[in-house]
């Protein structure tokens, strides 16, 4: 239940503060996104970049970069995802504790890039983890990771903490461990995780 | 073949305490997801207590099958790709592999573009030093600050390779016969004006680093590669010349237009991690010389021979390959022609992968808290490692 905004006015005038809880938890759990210390390849020293003093993702409060994903609440794909780093990658997601957030930085990330003919590279992250925002680009600029980082808060901040649409870290159904591919004969098996990849259909 | 057949031996194993006869060891792998291990390069270290007794390098995770896919396309199309195989110097690897497609078919540069490949390569030269003098602090533990300066240089030199070639990192700029667009005057301007505070910048992080006592502890005698073993192993770049080996092919083979330029090659005498780290920055100098002297002479012209084959690009059978000092040492193309419009064999000789090879060498008898400073002082790139 939302506060009405007149009413939020009003009382902010007698200086009285009226939220909700879920509007507090989220603002909390928005402003304090801890990324993990991961890079994969040419998107990564873009990602550094980002947090670099020219663009400073530390504003959104985002700085906290964690080299362990025990501690960390966001992993940002930077990178062209092969079909040796696959498993790995699965595996760091598993050991991060809920809420956690990927996003998939780049073409390799997405759908495999410009390398996506090879023999040896994965086509999108996303058929193996839940992916909440998809940045494109050939490296993305810092400006769209930033973008991208916003579009997350947003997704954040919507977030109800009841019903249907709440985060994975409140329904106690949601699946915790993804299970982690491993090198087949031709390919990586499974080939893709069903329950959060299907084949898209394309409309013509 | 089953699944489990094609499966790495230990490729997932958790460390593990083995007795080989002297004593416990203790097994770790460092990496793939490793803080320091610039990328997805996995160690297989062995341990007795702290000491390195065993290092195996384990490659492979960023394979992007580059070479695989240079054999199926045509010759420009490899252009783009070249950028993403030493990520931070694109402009480099765009250089060897035209100069080698070049060497193929016999096609002059012009002067003028001959010069702006000087003036964006020794650009990429600058920033890649300060980057990796910035991130082999970073490792040392100095969280962020040196790296911060470096990336503040480093940002000015991308804006200006993004007004010049409309991409910050991925330049795809040089073409077989010149250079892609001209620069306009207001463009050198912009460079020169940059390039004039370079020298300040140098000043500033040799004053920020050079003499810090915590470094010089860290650094000093530890990861000695002897000159024998460099030369032995293929070693090239600022790692081979910290060993005080004068090998620099922008004096040996004169490539380009590097014999009208009047520049020294910074030696190092003992070979160990600050050598290295001293070169890069006396190199980053020796760059700011040579741009101001390009930036000086560049003459006007067209930036692309008028005879330059185009479309339907298809050399006569034979085979060329093209070299060039990289940032991080000898970057080659090999090239076969067949006639056809692609590559017969398209192989790539990146300096870091051989630099790495001798990486054990320098890490047995170290702490395991000094293989991340030495791996940091090889400077590699795994997209140009794994390719």
């Amino acid at each position: 239940m939302a506060v009405d905004e007149q009413l939020k006015i009003e009382m902010g005038r007698q200086g009285v503060f009226v939220t909700t809880l879920e509007e507090l938890y989220n603002w909390g759990r928005r402003s304090s996104i801890w990324p993990m210390n991961f890079g994969l390849a040419c998107c990564a020293i873009e990602m550094i970049a980002t947090t670099m003093a020219r663009y400073d993702l530390a504003r959104f409060g985002a700085e906290v970069f964690r080299p362990s994903p025990r501690q960390a609440d966001m992993m940002i794909i930077s990178g062209t995802v092969t079909k040796k780093m696959a498993p790995q990658v699965v595996r760091l997601y598993n050991q991060m504790a809920e809420p956690r957030y990927v996003i998939a930085m780049g073409a390799c990330a997405i759908s495999g890039g410009p390398f996506k003919q090879g023999y040896n590279v994965l086509k999108g992250i996303d058929r193996y983890i839940p992916v909440d925002v998809h940045i494109p680009g050939c490296p993305p600029r810092p400006e769209a990771l930033l973008e991208a980082f916003i579009a997350l808060q947003k997704k954040i901040d919507a977030q109800p903490l009841t019903g249907e649409a709440r985060p994975r870290h409140l329904d106690a159904e949601a699946p915790g461990e993804f299970p982690v591919p491993e090198p087949g004969e031709h390919d990586l098996e499974p080939a893709a995780n069903t329950s959060v990849w299907t084949v898209p259909v394309v409309i013509r | 073949m089953s699944a489990s057949a094609t499966r790495q031996e230990g490729w997932s194993k958790a460390p593990a305490i083995v007795d080989y006869g002297e004593g416990e060891l203790l097994e770790v792998s460092m990496g793939p997801h490793h803080p320091s291990t610039h990328g997805v390069f996995r160690m297989d270290v062995t341990l007795q207590g702290e000491q390195i007794t065993k290092l195996k390098p384990v490659f492979g995770y960023l394979h992007r099958n580059h070479e695989k896919l240079g054999e199926g396309q045509s010759y420009l199309a490899s252009m783009p790709y070249t950028d993403r195989l030493d990520y931070i110097c694109s402009l480099t690897n765009n250089w060897a592999y035209a100069l080698a497609v070049e060497k193929l078919v016999g096609q002059e540069v012009p002067e003028r573009a001959e010069y702006l490949r000087v003036i964006v390569g020794e650009l990429t030269r600058v920033q890649n030093h300060a980057l990796s003098v910035g991130f082999l602090i970073q490792d040392m533990g100095a969280s962020g600050t040196p790296l911060m300066y470096a990336f503040k240089e480093r940002e000015k030199i991308l804006d200006l390779f993004e007004s010049l070639t409309g991409s910050r990192m991925m330049c795809n700029y040089m073409r077989f016969g010149g250079c892609r667009v001209d620069a306009t005057p207001a463009w050198l301007d912009e460079v020169r004006r940059v390039v004039a505070g370079l020298p300040k910048f140098a000043d500033e992080f040799e004053r920020l680093l050079c003499t810090n006592e915590i470094l010089m502890a860290r650094t000093q005698g530890v990861g000695v590669l002897p000159a024998e073993l460099a030369m032995s192993a293929g070693v090239t770049g600022p790692m081979l010349r910290a060993s005080g080996v004068n090998y620099d092919i922008r004096k040996v083979d004169h490539y380009g237009i590097y014999d009208r330029f009047d520049f020294k090659v910074p030696l190092g005498s003992h070979g160990d991690v600050y050598d290295r780290f001293m070169i890069r920055l006396l190199e980053l100098r020796e760059s700011i010389k040579i741009l101001e002297q390009a930036l000086r002479d560049i003459p006007d012209g067209p930036v692309m021979d008028p005879k330059a084959k185009i479309r339907n690009f298809r050399p006569k059978p034979g085979e060329a390959y093209g070299r060039i000092e990289a940032p991080k040492g000898e970057l080659g193309f090999y090239l076969i022609s067949d006639g056809s419009g692609n590559p017969y064999r398209y192989r790539v000789r990146p300096p870091s992968f051989v630099n790495l090879t001798v990486l054990e060498d320098m890490c047995l008898g170290h702490n395991v808290a000094d293989v991340v400073l030495i791996l940091g002082s090889v400077d590699i790139v795994l997209g140009e490692v794994d390719r």
